[in-house]
């Protein structure tokens, strides 16, 4: 059973497991002001990690290992590496933080989460995929309330666990259903027994509602979206950001699997159709009303809940096309966006460091007293308006595009109405950097020191930004062959 | 491959960004020595470019390379220029240029010239913008057009909002952005459809915009498309009824931003709207020419009466800008080898005129500290380069024989006369407005006597001020001269767009 292909398979998730024990292991041992190095050791880690995985963990031809339950292909490493590497800037963003930065189990919390994403991205069982999406999510509600002498941090964590049980006991219900009626939980079984007709559709229609709505909480889409501002706002910003891009990008690796492979409706146009439509009407209300909340909010943290919010909307957009380039523009957009916004993050978590305050007013005056940490943010706030040369821009065509090869214009229109409203509240944001100065117009008085883990963090965020933004030939082609597999 | 000459003119500025943004915020002379630097080599890179250009007698697209960037869905880096694009870019360095030393920065506590604050950040972010206007210029790929279109939007908020004019920046800044971003995203989607629309005609996919051309799109479409594509861009080229953000964000920039907003940016529009509009889409440019003349013979004349009435002089060059456009629009509007003729040159002219007229208004208010035309006078004793800089831009904004303006206005109204001379006779009222309200304005500013609130402290422009006033005047004196510089270039650009028009 245990071939060198298996090994490769779940290469990542044995090196993560190895780095948490490892973590265990010397954590106790250092001296209590030295324990956030654990940070470095966490990062540096999974940088290795992603380097070996990089070598020795390549896919080949898709196949289904392990008794079937997890699927080893592109589509699931690409994702795999993406975690990795957001869990790798999360680590970093939290060494410096007050209260939750020396304590050790915060970062096994990290790698604990992060597993479960690896494997939710990989899952071919409903069974499989079901664990996995819970060993994401349990280590997050902790990680949400940890500060426990913060009221509002505890408000998170609990808010974060009762809607998040809530929704995965809804979608383990549309599971057990499917079982039911199927008897397999295989989802590559259940693909070819829907397009042979063996199963109701009435039936698989009610399921998927009821996976949606796991689904649509955790990539936060609307109308399942009420827990995420007041999570992110009280959460440890770190985790916030963690939360806002690899826990949302591993929904909707989630999302496209079962979508496009498992209740694709192949040779069913009009299902498929009406089930696109569907999906289309909720990425039109998720963008809408995730702009229009984002608008008046004054502080950032929750401004970028709402953007976020906004921006699961643009993905669906790319999932509504139903086609190639759509499952290509998901992966892309989704790995710029993690960028983008782990980097907003990282700026907020920077300058709260730094400062101690996260609302918009606050920021005044920022681009006197730290330039740099200005124009990472210009570069941060303008990819997520969607303007050239950061990655945002180039994501947001393709998702167009997509949507406008398979016919939903009114979609894409919808879509660049509300990037219209993006670019507002973004640039607002940014005219507080600029613009406005601090009560006194003493900003030379106020630097605002940047730590090195900030420095190195959101210095890789902002190349990455650039890069997927200008070079993105070598990006789209991994977008383009993890979305093969879904084909 | 030839030697890459056009990627080096348009992203040495970006690399000059990059530059500028390394040296430390207080050492700004080193940030200006660099900025001009850069400008100057851009400027004369092109100028020997399009040296080469017109003497060899060359035709169609020159100096082109390509890389393939996305061949999965046929995006290239595809840079080339024609006759009609060359005098823009030319027209691009030249701003740059002029701009960077009108923004130098007298430090002299009385004059407060230029920009003091945080010059670095300035010429980083409008070298990026410089950038994006090359880009567009010399982009033969649609996506990448896009691209740059996008990079030269931008910038514009940052400088307007951080360095404009404290009572209405904000506001301008935001509704300029907001305005141009609907107008390209609209194009963008209708951009989108052509590509769709000529993969399914040939089975290629590219955003090569002369493999566009080919793409044998229905009458359908192109009545479908065309309107929302041509204004999108239009939009950014200040076409009535969509030129409100334009005077609103002239008036709030700082001078050298109202230079190349006026000078250069508004031409990124003019020319996106032809050469995306009209060139991919001619079926629907015939059919709804009608409509952009009629907007277009309403901008010329509403300009130039709204510009009649101001008391702002800055206002009121943006009004006439947005007069001036007109022309250029109502040129394109004809589809006719005159017209089109005219509206290449007039964009060139209208261009290197507006920076000047800018450039010495902001020289101007940073001396007297007001623009308001009844509070001014006396100017031509005490900035006599200033004078006759913005008397030349009189004459050329009239369109006197012997400067640019001539060359391209009366070409255009013969071609609107051969198209409909009903229009013709509607918009050249026009030309009577401007005259009017130039010469009762440099009578005022410059002639009347000096008012004692300004007595005393207004003192002459600098050195570097009168270098770039006499660049500009340079450069409209010897097209009125020598229209032979410039029009047989036009001409062959212009022939390309006739031929794909079908010879209409």
């Amino acid at each position: 059973m245990f071939t060198p292909e298996v090994f490769a398979a779940i290469l990542p998730e044995i090196l993560i497991l190895a780095l948490g024990m490892l973590i265990l292991i010397v954590e106790p041992f250092w001296k209590a002001e030295k324990r956030r190095n654990v940070g470095w050791l966490t990062a540096v880690g999974l940088f290795a990690a992603i380097l070996v995985s990089l070598f020795y963990g390549q896919p080949g031809d898709p196949v289904s290992v392990l008794g079937g339950m997890i699927r080893f292909d592109w589509l699931g490493f690409f994702f795999k590496i993406l975690f990795m590497f957001a869990a790798a800037v999360t680590a970093l963003l939290l060494m410096n933080h007050e209260t939750v930065g020396q304590r050790g189990e915060a970062y096994l919390l990290l790698l604990a989460s992060l597993m479960g994403m690896n494997l939710m991205s990989v899952s071919a069982d409903l069974v499989m995929l079901y664990l996995s999406i819970e060993t994401a999510s349990i280590p997050l509600y902790v990680l949400a309330g940890f500060m426990v002498a913060d009221k509002r941090s505890t408000e998170a964590g609990f808010k974060y666990l009762l809607f998040g049980v809530l929704a995965s006991t809804i979608m383990l219900y549309g599971f057990s259903l499917v079982f039911g009626f199927a008897g397999t939980t295989d989802i590559y079984m259940l693909a070819e027994m829907l397009s042979a007709g063996d199963l109701p559709l009435m039936l698989v229609f009610g399921v998927l509602g009821l996976i949606l709505v796991g689904l649509g909480f955790k990539v936060s889409m609307v109308p399942f979206h009420f827990w995420a501002p007041d999570v992110y706002e009280g959460s440890p910003i770190p985790v916030a950001g963690f939360l806002s891009t690899a826990s949302k990008a591993a929904g909707f690796s989630v999302l496209v699997r079962l979508f496009f492979v498992a209740f694709a409706f192949e040779g069913m146009p009009e299902y498929a159709h009406s089930w696109a439509w569907t999906l289309a009407v909720l990425s039109a209300v998720t963008m809408t009303v995730g702009n229009l909340l984002a608008l008046p909010q004054k502080n950032l943290k929750r401004l970028l809940a709402f953007s976020s919010i906004a921006h699961a909307g643009y993905v669906l957009i790319g999932v509504v096309a139903f086609n190639q380039l759509g499952a290509a523009s998901v992966v892309f957009y989704l790995a710029a966006y993690l960028l983008t916004n782990l980097l907003a993050f990282g700026i907020v978590m920077a300058f709260s460091h730094a400062t101690g305050m996260e609302t918009l007013e606050d920021f005044a005056g920022m681009s006197r007293r730290n330039p740099l940490l200005a124009l990472m943010m210009l570069a941060a706030f303008l990819s997520l308006a969607g303007m050239p040369p950061f990655g945002g821009f180039v994501a947001k065509v393709f998702v167009f595009a997509a949507g406008v090869q398979s016919g939903y214009t009114w979609l894409v229109v919808v879509g660049i109405i509300n990037s219209i409203i993006g670019v507002y509240y973004y640039l607002n944001a940014m005219k507080f950097v600029y613009l406005y100065r601090l009560p006194g117009e003493d900003e030379e008085k106020h630097p605002l020191p940047l730590l090195k883990s900030y420095v190195f963090a959101l210095g890789i965020l902002t190349l990455g930004v650039i890069l997927v933004g200008t070079v993105f030939a070598p990006w789209f082609g991994w977008s383009d062959a993890a979305a093969l597999n879904l084909f | 491959m030839n030697f890459p000459i056009l990627s080096i003119i348009t992203f040495l500025p970006m690399l000059a960004a990059v530059v500028i943004l390394a040296v430390p915020s207080a050492r700004k002379n080193v940030v200006r020595t660099i900025a001009l630097t850069a400008a100057s080599l851009d400027l004369l890179l092109f100028a020997w470019t399009y040296l080469q250009y017109l003497l060899g007698g060359l035709q169609g697209y020159q100096f082109v390379e390509q890389y393939n960037w996305l061949p999965a869905l046929g995006i290239s880096l595809k840079f080339g220029v024609d006759g009609i694009s060359a005098p823009l870019v030319l027209l691009t360095g030249i701003v740059m240029f002029t701009g960077v030393l009108i923004s130098w920065g007298d430090d002299d506590k009385h004059v407060m010239a230029g920009i003091q604050d945080r010059p670095r950040e300035f010429f980083a972010f409008l070298f990026i913008l410089a950038s994006g206007v090359f880009g567009v210029f010399v982009s033969l790929d649609l996506f990448m057009l896009f691209f740059f279109y996008e990079i030269a939007v931008f910038p514009m908020y940052l400088l307007i909002a951080i360095w404009g004019w404290v009572v209405t920046r904000e506001y301008a800044a935001m509704k300029l952005t907001l305005y141009l971003f609907v107008g390209s995203v609209v194009s963008l989607v209708g951009a989108l459809a052509m590509y769709w629309t000529a993969y399914q005609n040939t089975g290629v996919l590219s955003f090569d915009m002369l493999q566009l051309e080919k793409a044998g799109f229905s009458t359908a479409f192109q009545n479908l498309w065309f309107l929302p594509v041509f204004m999108g861009f239009a939009v950014l080229g200040g076409i009535w009824p969509f030129h409100n953000w334009s005077p609103d964000g002239h008036v709030a920039a700082p001078t050298a931003v109202s230079m190349f907003h006026a000078g250069v940016l508004m031409k990124l529009g003019a020319f996106a709207a032809l050469r995306v509009g009209v060139m991919l889409l001619p079926e629907g440019a015939k059919e709804w020419s009608w409509l952009i003349m009629t907007f277009a013979a309403i901008a010329v004349v509403y300009g130039a009466y709204i510009a009649f009435v101001q008391t702002d002089l800055k206002y009121m060059i943006g009004f006439s800008s947005v007069s001036h456009m007109g022309l250029v629009m109502l040129g394109v509007s004809t589809l006719n080898y005159n017209g089109l003729l005219g509206a290449g040159v007039q964009m060139f002219s209208h261009g290197v005129m507006t920076a000047l007229f800018f450039a010495v208004t902001g020289m101007i208010y940073d001396r007297a500290h007001t623009r308001m035309i009844p509070e001014l006078g006396g100017m031509s004793k005490i900035m006599p380069y200033a004078s006759i800089g913005f008397i030349i831009g009189g004459l050329v904004s009239m369109g006197m024989p012997g400067f640019s303006g001539f060359v391209a206005e009366f070409p255009i109204f013969m071609g609107v006369w051969g198209r409909q001379w009903l229009v013709a006779v509607f918009a050249s009222i026009s030309i009577v407005i401007t005259a009017a309200y130039i010469m009762t304005n440099i009578r005022k500013v410059f002639f009347s006597p000096l008012p004692e609130k300004l007595e005393g402290h207004v003192g002459d422009i600098t050195l570097m001020d009168k270098t770039a006033v006499v660049t500009l005047c340079f450069f409209m004196i010897v097209i009125g001269l020598i229209p032979a510089i410039m029009v047989p270039m036009v001409e062959t650009g212009v022939e390309n767009i006739l031929r794909l028009l079908g010879g209409a």
